[in-house]
């Protein structure tokens, strides 16, 4: 089993992230992946990562800030947040990852109806919020985009294509997983 | 298919660079980083790209535009993205004029990224399968079935490729089965004729009246039958090469018809008055001694000279043995896929065969051997027995004049053996025989010799 740390981040930007959503992850985690997820205090982001200007927060300095938190346990760590990510050359993402790596980082800030104009609607931010777990943990276990319509490796750009997602690997990321654990 | 295009990142701001860099890892892409115009130059120099995202605004020295300028300089067909914080109208209409692909101002949105991306490496897919399909159609006709690692094929080779540009008429000697025709299509598709047409004719097959008009075309009503005008060969391949196998058979009057139009470079169609202006480059084949024919008095001797500018002489199969085994294998590789069996390999003893066999119908004999033996074999390995057919020719490495035999009856074995290796073809058999078609015929006739 691989440790895997789960931490809420708190960002000057975006609400907190709920219970439910941090539960919800930690269970679809340890259901696809050989890991055991240890739930890790909540931390703050950087200063340095928050953009005044586009009142964004750098993903790039925020797992930075991460690795420097933990720099030797658990195995792999994923933060979570509320507040709105951004890397430099594009105006948003939903989360990043190391390819193959220790430390990634997801956003609920799009995720949320309400950011899109909905009411709130718990269950379809918990299926979102797993999809985008998955697809982010899956590049620290060395997965990149997969073509498969409804696989949580697929790129999504905007939350439509993001909704086509389902929070399952397909059968062909499933292989790739197991033969880049052996 | 992602991980086999690479992309490189220029942006001096190192979590400019990086980021950009690990978001097209994730979707699978091989991605290197340059820090500099310079760096990104040398990068560029080493590997072909298939994108180039470069910032505009880099401190020293080169910028963006003349890191554009530069890598477009080394790989004209690099796809360039010029990426700026600072959009100026100015700025992209230099970029786009220098050859950039797209210009985007950061942030830019992820889908505007990844539909450029995709769009970009679907191009380069299509271009890519292109280039290898293009290849595989040109060396069809280039140096398709040209295998050797024989010094002096090896010039023969280089001296076609030296010929290819130039108008001269080549001249090229060689036994039947050498590969004379694919020389003179390697020469013309080498050459800058190599998009216009090639055309081949074969001199011995057709009668002197149906040559004449094959080559020169004839208008409406010149003879019983020609309904409509019809081009000849030689205009048929003009801007291009014509191709005139077996030149040693044509008869005098079409000498005299073929030196005016190497002289003139024009012509007359049978029955018509006006002259036909052609651009045609010659080349001849033969596998006469012409110079022989000259002196005999059966050539004429000022054709010859016009024909005879460059001399290539393709040696016999039999010169070069060190290419049989090659040869063997891409025949045996080629075959096996075009008759859907699934032969792999030729065993030691009966590459021994092959090896001792002296090949009178040179490399078309090898292929049609191979042919053979690949049909009627059952197995993956093609044995002694499956080219047991050969052996006739190699017992007469041991060959012992039988007792009480007459003239005629050798006479009878031998051309019945010519015939079996020329598979019927009774111009080959008497030129291996050394006798006129003519006197073959009359000898068929006399011996009751079905072809």
């Amino acid at each position: 089993m691989i440790e895997l740390g789960l931490a809420p981040m708190l960002c000057p930007e975006g609400s907190q992230v709920s219970e439910a959503v941090m539960e919800t992850i930690k269970e679809i985690l340890e259901d696809v992946f050989p890991v055991r997820v240890q739930a890790l205090p909540a931390i703050n982001s950087p200063p340095e990562a928050y953009d005044s200007v586009r009142r964004q927060h750098s993903a790039p300095v925020i797992l930075k800030s991460l690795l420097a938190a933990h720099p030797a346990n658990p195995a792999k760590l994923l933060a979570v947040t509320g507040g709105d990510l951004f890397i430099p050359m594009l105006s948003f993402v939903f989360g990043q990852a190391q390819l193959g790596g220790r430390a990634a980082v997801i956003s609920m800030a799009r995720l949320t109806p309400e950011f899109h104009g909905f009411d709130p609607d718990l269950q379809l931010l918990l299926r979102r919020a797993r999809t985008v777990a998955l697809h982010e943990t899956g590049h620290l276990f060395g997965l990149t985009h997969c073509q498969t319509q409804e696989c949580a490796m697929r790129l999504a750009t905007n939350i439509h294509q993001f909704d086509l997602k389902r929070a399952v690997l397909c059968p062909g990321c499933a292989a790739i997983l197991l033969e880049n654990l052996r | 298919m992602k991980a086999n295009w690479q992309i490189l990142v220029v942006d001096d701001e190192e979590v400019m660079r990086e980021s950009m860099a690990a978001w097209l890892r994730e979707d699978g892409y091989n991605v290197d980083v340059a820090a500099s115009g310079r760096e990104a130059i040398e990068l560029a120099r080493k590997t072909d790209y298939a994108i180039h995202f470069i910032d505009l605004k880099m401190p020293g020295g080169i910028d963006g535009i003349e890191t554009l300028m530069e890598i477009r300089r080394m790989r004209p067909d690099a796809a360039i993205i010029i990426i700026t914080a600072y959009a100026t109208v100015d700025t992209a209409i230099v970029a786009m004029k220098e050859g950039a692909q797209e210009y985007i101002v950061k942030p830019c949105n992820p889908e505007e990224i990844s539909l450029l991306v995709s769009r970009i490496i679907k191009v380069k897919n299509l271009q890519r399968e292109n280039r290898i399909l293009r290849q595989k159609l040109t060396r069809q006709y280039q140096f398709h079935d040209i295998i050797s690692k024989s010094p002096r094929m090896r010039e023969i080779l280089d001296l076609a490729g030296e010929v290819a540009s130039l108008r001269s008429t080549v001249l090229i000697r060689g036994e039947s089965g050498t590969g004379k025709e694919l020389i003179a299509r390697a020469i013309h598709f080498s050459g800058d004729r190599g998009a216009k047409p090639f055309v081949a004719v074969s001199c011995a097959a057709l009668a002197e009246s149906l040559l004449e008009s094959e080559l020169f075309g004839y208008e409406k009503g010149s003879f019983t039958g020609a309904a409509e005008r019809k081009k000849g060969k030689f205009e048929l391949a003009n801007g291009g090469t014509i191709f005139l196998d077996e030149i040693g058979d044509i008869p005098p009057k079409l000498q005299a018809d073929l030196l005016r139009v190497l002289q003139e470079k024009s012509f007359y169609r049978i029955g018509g008055n006006e002259e036909v202006r052609v651009d045609v480059r010659v080349v001849a084949a033969t596998h006469k001694d012409l110079k022989q024919a000259v002196e005999d008095g059966a050539f004429r001797e000022d054709l010859y000279y016009r024909l005879n500018v460059i001399e290539i002489r393709i040696p016999p199969l039999r010169e070069r043995k060190e290419d049989i085994p090659l040869l063997a294998a891409h025949f045996v590789d080629r075959l096996s896929h075009e008759t859907g069996k699934d032969v792999r390999q030729i065993s030691d003893p009966a590459m021994r065969i092959l090896m001792d066999y002296d090949w009178p119908g040179n490399v078309r004999e090898l292929e049609n051997a191979i042919e053979r033996a690949i049909v009627s074999s059952r197995a993956p390995v093609l044995t002694e027995d499956d080219f047991s057919f050969l052996g006739e020719g190699a017992a007469s490495h041991t060959f012992r004049v039988p007792d009480n035999m007459t003239i005629e009856a050798m006479e009878k074995l031998m051309i019945e053996a010519a015939l079996r290796r020329t598979g019927g073809n009774v111009k080959e058999a008497a030129a291996s025989l050394g006798i006129d078609r003519s006197t073959l015929y009359e000898k068929l006739k006399r011996f009751g010799i079905e072809r």
